[in-house]
């Protein structure tokens, strides 16, 4: 295959940027993405040009560091991460415009890599049980119906790799707030913070500077783990019981 | 990168895009619980002058007399007036909100739009066509300050007078706006429903087709009394 | 000392910290013996954590809980994407919640006998005794484990055990339990006990007046090269299976940190152990940069077969069945196709070296599910295997429930690393490791589902409980930047980095990477020969000395180089690399997933030598271009008699 890259070169968070273009022969259509990409950087380092700086790890679609919005949509065409997103979905004289995702929340370092570290602190302000080592009782003293554990589950495998961020018309954060607010609010474990921690994990997405959820859907239909959109109307349920209580 | 940085400085949730999203949601419901009530009240035109003029008098009379007249109504439009304005202030707030956390010069130059309807597209530009045109219908029927057809006192003779097929401009906007309308309650009440915690997964097909059948009851109800007129089915 | 021509034989050495006695007793006594530290003086004191998996995120959250002064790396953009998140198949803990014999004593006797009677006896105990209570700690944080209708725990068989001791998420359960810690972790992060720095890689260890005192690191977004100090470090930095380029390992997976204290005294253990899992999906071209896994649970129903005739290259659905070889059924028939890792492994690469491999490179072999779909109907199969189908085809891009499916061996895990006594603690004080990084509990080969159990058993309770004995005696005398072992580190490492970028030649990093990975496998991976290892360290040699005449790094340090980052890993890569292939050489014998050619039975099974080989091989950093000293840890069983592996 031959493909024409636009891809989006950015020195550091102050530069500008703008769309580069490269253009790839013999690509297969057996490649993941982020291979394609490890071509390019090899072709443009023996050219004497700066590869692109992309972020990626396991390359198994579990680790989240990979993500970049392709031809508009956020880990492309496939529902999948972009490392496991592979170059059969496109066909031969493709042009792909490759950006990074888009966010205040999420800074760009360089080129396609961005800082996430706003999701760690939406985590620290309260995405957490407080089970300190040592204190817990044994697994089996609290028996948790299949259902809610399985619910639990669904959310818990979030992986924060920010789809939902880049997708969202509003850059919001709320089905990866959510999805942690639900998998821990569906357990027994959960339930001594369960109204704090979702007013805390709210207030530190707004400071952030995320936007705020408008309902569109956009981010669940990205979400390459398939996190239900229905969380974020748990979240919302379970913040309007903590301000009726008046943890606020 | 340390990332240990965690932002001490602690907003309240009662001000959070979340409680912002609520109010819209709250203040949403009640107007669209009026716009039901408001357009079961045009469709008596169908039932003739009498039945149309009878009926927006007797709305001056509600609570009478343990309200002055006119009293119910007033309380009546200070809830409307409240809900829109807080509606409007949540969500040019929200948009601001929304602009700071991807400002324009972070724009994708690519966009593609995966799961939003035409409906959600359109949400925050239609809104601003729905609230100046709700001011136009104001100064049209209600005051009859704008009065294309020419002044009356009877409700009913402001209508046909000002939908008359000479004045199909008129008929155009509002058909257009209340198309607008439409879209916006389409989005509008499947987002209060969700914001308001109702969505469940199972449900989430049920609550859009409450959100479309409303919508579209609504549009249509409220097409079809300037149409009859334009049309000459009522005069 | 006796010395030949790759390395040097120095002095014996021995775990001075493992208590003496009934092995059920040890954890307790050494528990109690150690000096503890009086929560007061605990914020007096600091430890330095690198890596943020399981075993470093767990433990960095516990001491922090404790009350010491943490401060923690990781090279990712978050603790939360350290490579535990893609473990797929269970954790394993004696409950018996089944009620089907499981104890203590069995998970250790089977860990014991998987590890092929090459790991140490007093840790094996203690981590099945710990196993226990992980899951515990894990329910308690709100980890999502598999559940039954009642509401309890479900437990499934893993890996050839006859018990059903395996803790689950669905295939994710390595992400769940490394949510778990890093949530834990984060939760100290806000309450200021610890602080992360995430995009920082170690790239030396300060060792001051012959102790562990900091480290250097690399900001990867600045390029800045910065010092820390603390009374300890603990490397939480996973194992090195990149060595060979193409495994299961993350991109970034590497082995500097651990090499980089190799260099600085830390004995390096049994290097050559490293794990080739049998269910990968294969190869498709010189593209490829990484492996992915496939549960091996796929082997409980799928039968694994090659086609009889050599270079057969028929559509699989067109060979008959009498011109197929179900090898594994064959060779093993009391196991069939669910023989442990390395048998597995080993047999398929029998196959394809004797030319009857499938797929475009023939290094494959069909893992076939139509009798399961015949067996069970396509919908039970797909609600067992479901989420491993689709993988398999969103990669392959063929349909698993119409074609077999093709699996090659792939390097997973490496049992070997740095040595480390029953506390944790190297051969350099006050160093301290965990987890993959160390070499303590697998011996030469690791089984299902106890990576996780030791990586958390680790993190959650041994060094919490071991790391006060050597921290009692601090805080040690304060030191700063000025200090001259701290210069000398910090310039070792801007140096190396002068060098990688001045040097401007032909050759990219990667291509350096693949020509080892290449290497590597050939000679060191599932089949080894005296022949062949020497060839390879004659190879590694040269490769070496090319990559500092001619590789190519562009940019600058003071920006964020992903070039450069992979050019200081693979840097150390070049070196261990040598070292693993002279601990295979040394190691006559076949064990665990290590196959030694001239050590086989006569039918072709590995044959381990006792007498020879039971013990640790801890290889000291003999110089700059000098051998490597070899010291060896004799092993001693006491509670399990030592007996060949037989699975026929």
């Amino acid at each position: 295959m031959n493909i024409t890259l636009r891809v989006w070169r950015q020195k550091g968070q102050d530069d500008e940027g703008r769309l580069a273009t490269y253009k790839l022969t013999d690509v297969s259509p057996d490649m993941s993405f982020l291979e394609m990409l490890d071509v390019l950087n090899e072709k443009l380092t023996l050219e004497d040009e700066d590869p692109v700086a992309f972020d990626h790890d396991c390359r198994e679609g579990i680790c989240g560091a990979c993500g970049v919005v392709i031809d508009g949509e956020a880990h492309g065409p496939e529902r999948t991460t972009t490392c496991q997103l592979h170059m059969r979905s496109f066909k031969d004289g493709d042009t792909i415009t490759v950006e990074p995702w888009r966010a205040q929340a999420f800074p760009v370092v360089k080129d396609l890599v961005v800082d996430r570290g706003s999701f760690d602190r939406i985590i620290q302000a309260g995405g957490f049980i407080s089970a300190p080592t040592g204190t817990a009782p044994d697994a089996h003293a609290n028996p948790i119906p299949k259902p809610d554990a399985d619910r639990a589950f669904d959310a818990a495998t979030c992986i924060g790799c920010g789809a939902c961020v880049a997708a969202c018309p509003n850059a919001s954060s709320m089905l990866f707030t959510a999805a942690k607010v639900t998998h821990l609010g569906m357990l027994p474990q959960g339930q001594p913070e369960r109204a704090a921690r979702v007013v805390k994990m709210i207030n530190q997405q707004d400071e952030e500077d995320f936007g705020g959820c408008s309902n569109i859907g956009e981010c669940a239909a990205v979400c390459p783990k398939g996190i239900p959109l229905d969380t974020i109307s748990q979240l919302n349920r379970d913040l309007l019981g903590s301000l009726g209580k008046g943890v606020g | 990168m340390a990332n240990s940085t965690l932002t001490k400085k602690r907003s309240t949730a009662y001000g959070s895009t979340v409680a912002l999203k609520t109010a819209m949601a709250i203040t949403g419901a009640i107007l669209v619980l009026y716009l039901i009530a408001h357009m079961y009240g045009n469709l008596k035109i169908f039932s003739g002058q009498e039945a149309f003029d009878g009926y927006a008098h007797s709305l001056r009379e509600l609570g009478y007399p343990m309200l002055p007249e006119n009293g119910f109504l007033w309380i009546f439009r200070l809830v409307l007036l409240a809900s829109v304005l807080i509606h409007i202030y949540a969500a040019v707030t929200l948009w601001a909100r929304a602009r700071r956390a991807r400002p324009a010069a972070q724009r994708y130059k690519v966009n593609k739009r995966v799961a939003r309807s035409y409906s959600s597209y359109t949400m925050r530009y239609g809104g601003v066509l729905v609230a100046l045109f709700v001011v136009f219908h104001i100064l049209h029927l209600t005051t009859n300050d704008i009065a294309p057809g020419g002044r009356s006192d009877s409700p009913y003779e402001r209508l046909v007078n000002g939908f008359q097929p000479e004045f199909w401009y008129v008929t155009l906007f509002y058909v257009l706006s209340v198309i607008a309308v439409g879209l916006h309650l389409r989005h509008g009440i499947w987002s209060a429903l969700a914001t308001l915690g109702v969505n469940m997964s199972r449900r989430q097909g049920m609550l859009n087709a409450i959100a479309l059948g409303i919508a579209l009851i609504v549009t249509v109800g409220f097409l079809l009394p300037p149409l009859a007129v334009t049309f000459g089915l009522v005069s | 000392m006796s010395e030949n021509d790759f390395f040097i034989e120095g002095d014996p050495i021995r775990d001075e910290k493992a208590p003496e006695g009934p092995i059920n007793e040890r954890w307790d006594k050494r528990r109690f013996s150690a000096k503890l530290v009086n929560p007061a003086n605990r914020r007096k004191l600091s430890v330095i954590m690198v890596g943020t998996g399981l075993a470093g995120a767990s433990a960095a959250a516990t001491l922090g809980e404790a009350g010491y002064n943490v401060t923690s790396f990781c090279y990712q953009d978050s603790p939360r994407r350290a490579h535990s998140i893609a473990a797929q198949g269970g954790i394993n803990a004696a409950k018996n919640y089944r009620n089907d014999g499981d104890s203590i004593h069995r998970l250790f006797y089977d860990t014991v006998k998987g590890g092929d009677f090459r790991s140490r006896e007093s840790n094996v105990y203690r981590l099945a005794q710990t196993s226990v209570e992980i899951i515990d700690q894990c329910v308690a944080q709100g980890v999502p484990f598999a559940r039954e209708y009642g509401g309890l725990l479900d437990n499934r068989s893993f890996g050839g055990v006859q018990v059903s001791r395996t803790f689950y998420a669905r295939g994710q359960t390595g992400q769940q339990l490394l949510l778990g810690a890093y949530q834990a972790l984060e939760r100290q992060i806000a309450a200021g006990t610890v602080q992360m720095n995430t995009r920082h890689e170690m790239l030396e260890v300060v060792v001051v007046d012959g102790r562990a005192r900091g480290v250097i690191v690399r900001d990867m977004v600045t390029g800045e090269i910065e010092t820390h100090f603390a009374d300890a470090v603990v490397l939480a930095t996973g194992g090195y299976g990149n060595v060979f380029y193409l495994s299961t390992n993350a991109m970034g997976s590497n082995v500097t940190a651990t090499w980089r204290a190799h260099r600085k005294g830390a004995h390096f253990a049994n290097p050559c152990y490293t794990q080739i899992h049998p269910t990968c999906i294969p190869v498709s071209g010189d593209y490829q940069s990484k492996l992915t896994l496939m549960s091996e649970s796929l082997r409980n129903d799928g039968r694994i077969w090659v086609p009889k005739e050599h270079g057969d290259t028929r559509d699989p659905r067109q060979i008959p069945e009498e011109e197929r070889d179900y090898y594994l059924e064959r060779i093993y028939p009391a196991f069939g196709n669910l023989v442990p890792r390395d048998i597995a492994s080993r047999a398929a690469k029998n196959v394809c070296d004797e030319g009857r491999g499938v797929g475009p490179s023939g290094l494959g072999v069909y893992l076939d599910f139509s009798d399961a779909i015949g067996r069970m109907g396509q919908e039970a199969v797909e609600a067992k295997y479901g989420n491993l189908f689709d993988m398999y085809q969103r990669i392959t891009g063929e349909n698993p429930y119409e074609v077999p499916m093709r699996i090659y061996p792939a390097v997973h895990y490496t049992m070997g690393g740095l040595w480390v006594d029953y506390d944790l603690q190297s051969s350099i004080p006050g160093l301290f490791v965990t987890g993959e990084a160390n070499f303590s509990d697998h011996g030469a080969n690791r089984l299902g589902a106890s990576a996780l159990m030791q990586g958390l058993a680790d993190g959650y309770f041994v060094l919490p409980n071991t790391i006060n004995d050597y921290l009692a005696s601090g805080p040690f005398d304060a030191i700063d930047e000025s200090h001259p072992e701290a210069v000398a580190a910090k310039e070792q490492v801007t140096s190396r980095i002068d060098k990688l970028l001045s040097i401007q030649g032909s050759r990219t990093v990667d291509s350096f990477h693949k020509e080892l990975g290449h290497i590597m496998w050939e000679y060191c991976g599932m089949e080894r020969s005296e022949e062949g290892l020497s060839k390879a360290v004659e190879l590694i040699r040269g490769l070496r000395a090319e990559f500092w005449r001619d590789v190519k790094v562009l940019g600058t340090n003071e920006e964020f180089n992903q070039a450069l980052e992979k050019a200081n890993r693979v840097a150390d890569f070049l070196e261990l690399g040598e070292l693993m292939c002279i601990d295979a050489l040394h190691r006559r014998e076949s064990c665990g997933g290590h196959f030694r050619a001239e050590s086989q039975t006569e039918d072709g099974e590995a044959l381990r030598h006792d007498d020879e080989f039971a013990y640790v091989a801890a290889w000291e950093f003999g110089g700059e271009d000098s051998k490597p000293v070899l010291h060896k840890e004799a092993l001693e069983y006491e509670y399990v008699e030592m007996k060949q592996r037989s699975y026929k």
